[in-house]
């Protein structure tokens, strides 16, 4: 399947994929992060049971400290 | 437009504050001076000699509420601004109660758990209400790398979204400042687009 990641086109094998799944395979590291699926938010305790499907665009934000 | 006409179009918003610190201080005092009508800030922190290196405050205020020094300067920047304060530690329940009614929120915390929980709480429990919110600052220089990022209508993020605040990467004045100002910037943006 083709997502649009953070304004980028990815393919990925599998037809449909969780949250975590996705983190794991493209290796992004345990951080603070926001991650929006067609502009709707998904809560961090929800990355296992939320799945990307082909054409979503998936957002994603680092937060760090400091302020 | 002339500035006048800009002021008293802002004077009928009302912008909600989470924080009160290096970020919120300084976004406060830019609307503020901008003619923002109503700000809404929460926090629950004194001000201490550190916050001095970026934080709106002044060395005969360290010791006093962040949320109300933060009020006694912005009367001294523009009188016409209504400030509501908060003296609170914000979590999901009270964020709602306290920041409904709000044109747009800007997230002005510190630490990343806070900035993460308010973005939540805001996009799943508020719907619609734009946020400002902020990543990467830490540390002085490269400051090309400090950008905006409208992630859709109501999610913007301000910062470099990489600088973490360490012993040796302190925030300091010029980086938190221009965050502050960019995300002040973006409320403003909003607010000229309301009718």
């Amino acid at each position: 399947m083709k997502i649009i990641l953070n304004n980028r086109e990815e393919e990925f094998e599998e037809g449909i994929l969780s949250i975590s799944k996705m983190l794991e395979l493209k290796k992004f590291s345990f951080r603070m992060r926001i991650i929006k699926i067609n502009d709707i938010l998904i809560a961090r305790d929800k990355y296992d049971s939320t799945f990307i499907h082909d054409g979503d665009k998936v957002q994603m934000l680092y937060l760090m400290s400091g302020g | 437009m002339t500035f006048s006409e800009i002021k008293a179009h802002l004077g009928r918003f009302r912008v909600g504050i989470a924080g009160a610190g290096g970020l919120g201080s300084n976004c406060a005092a830019a609307l503020a001076r901008c003619g923002v009508g109503t700000l809404v800030i929460a926090d629950f922190d004194i001000i201490e000699e550190n916050n001095l290196n970026r934080q709106y405050y002044f060395t005969n205020q360290v010791g006093k509420l962040k949320t109300e020094a933060l009020k006694e300067n912005i009367s001294r920047i523009n009188p016409d601004v209504a400030v509501i304060n908060y003296q609170i530690n914000l979590d999901n329940h009270n964020i709602v109660q306290i920041f409904s009614g709000c044109d747009v929120i800007v997230e002005a915390f510190d630490r990343a758990e806070m900035k993460q929980m308010l973005i939540e709480t805001v996009q799943l429990e508020m719907g619609g209400i734009p946020l400002v919110a902020a990543s990467g600052l830490a540390g002085w220089g490269r400051t090309e790398m400090i950008r905006c990022r409208k992630i859709d209508d109501t999610l913007y993020i301000c910062g470099d979204e990489s600088s973490e605040v360490s012993e040796e990467l302190p925030p300091m004045a010029p980086r938190v400042g221009i965050v502050a100002n960019m995300q002040a910037n973006i409320v403003v943006e909003i607010l000229m687009q309301k009718r």
